[in-house]
């Protein structure tokens, strides 16, 4: 679980959301819409404690879409934090919108449905995301260890600046902790 | 026809968006919703600052308001139609919370999906500017004839926003055809914002 094992890291050791944050930060992700995820919440919870980022809900993650390819066609870069379901109502957008345009679409997906789901509709859903992505060619990846977290938040990122093309960054339970059955 | 006062006259909507752009002397940036109220920003005559939403039906606020939370300074346009707008209501209430002052929305109400055959929306007992003003976009209003349309206009570039403002538009189609090059429309938008230069 999340919580135990935060606390077995020692209280100087950078949590995963310290990491994405401070990889934002470097990286000028200024802007930051999302729709929220109990597993994102610390980051959540970070981002708005921090006056660097510009951080608030959408009512569907569509509309943080939207949002985001105004901003970079504006100038200002920003990222978009969701969880899997949130994800599985993109394709649209992400094909109609995203893809052709060539907008470098960060995207944070906190991992639901594999690893203890303990919904099934989530597991469901969640086994529509890496078909969907791979059918549109976008890039992902699917962190699992805090050690490799930085590098590859912060090469994703530079990546899909300099390509002009999305990129997905799959917050695995094995990373997170996941949510668990209560 | 959404339930606007009744005193509303059924406008066109190429000829709102000429008035509109008729309007734009400092690089405003316009958002061009899919279909018709993009084929007739495209009708109005190129302008760099404008962007043609070729799909992602209902993001034309959303992207609108991204553009305008980039530049600040820089007026923003959104051209809706009932339809899409429906799509995406809720982006309505993200707009009032940021309350973006340099954000106008202006949606062109037939009631109608036209471009697909003319059905009428789920939305014909709605009004759209209650709806947005519940939304809390307190700046929302019909727009009685064109005169008023242009007044409207005119209140928006001059007056902090968010502003809505909704014009009953009569069933015709779109008057031009955009050309369907996102890559292009997008690199195009983002020079004419000052991001980019040209190669």
């Amino acid at each position: 679980m999340a919580t135990e094992a935060d606390a077995a890291r020692s209280a100087s050791t950078p949590g995963w959301h310290d990491i994405i944050l401070r990889s934002f930060k470097r990286n000028e992700i200024g802007l930051v819409p999302y729709v929220p995820d109990r597993v994102l919440t610390p980051l959540i919870q970070g981002l708005h404690d921090d006056p660097f980022f510009t951080t608030f809900a959408t009512a569907r993650e569509e509309e943080a879409v939207g949002i985001l390819t105004g901003a970079w066609m504006g100038g200002r870069r920003g990222a978009l934090l969701m969880q899997t379901s949130g994800f599985a109502t993109l394709p649209n957008v992400l094909a109609s919108l995203v893809v052709p345009c060539q907008i470098p679409l960060i995207m944070v997906v906190s991992e639901r449905g594999t690893l203890g789901e303990f919904n099934y509709g989530q597991s469901l859903v969640c086994r529509t995301m890496r078909p969907v992505l791979d059918a549109l060619a976008m890039e992902h990846h699917t962190m699992t260890r805090l050690d490799e977290l930085e590098f590859t938040v912060d090469r994703s990122i530079k990546q899909a600046v300099a390509t002009q093309a999305p990129v997905a960054l799959i917050l695995s339970p094995l990373l997170t902790g996941g949510k668990v059955f209560a | 026809m959404s339930a606007a006062l009744s005193n509303t006259k059924i406008m066109n909507r190429a000829d709102l968006t000429c008035r509109l752009v008729a309007k734009l002397k400092h690089e405003e940036a316009v958002i061009g919703g899919i279909g018709n109220t993009n084929f007739d920003l495209w009708a109005a005559g190129p302008r760099p600052q404008n962007f043609y939403m070729l799909g992602s039906m209902g993001l034309a606020c959303p992207i609108a308001l991204g553009v305008a939370l980039a530049q600040p300074q820089r007026p923003v346009f959104a051209l809706e139609g009932d339809g899409s707008l429906l799509m995406q209501l809720g982006c309505l209430t993200t707009i009032a919370t940021l309350a973006p002052k340099n954000l106008a929305i202006i949606v062109m109400d037939n009631g109608i999906y036209q471009i697909t055959g003319s059905q009428p929306t789920p939305a014909r007992h709605a009004d759209i500017v209650a709806i947005a003003a519940g939304c809390g976009i307190a700046a929302s209003h019909w727009a009685a004839d064109e005169e008023d349309f242009e007044r409207l206009v005119d209140a928006a570039l001059a007056t902090a926003g968010p502003v809505l403002i909704a014009a009953r538009i009569d069933d015709k189609p779109g008057v031009g055809a955009t050309r369907r090059d996102p890559a292009q429309i997008r690199e195009r938008f983002m020079q004419g914002l000052g991001v980019r230069q040209p190669i």
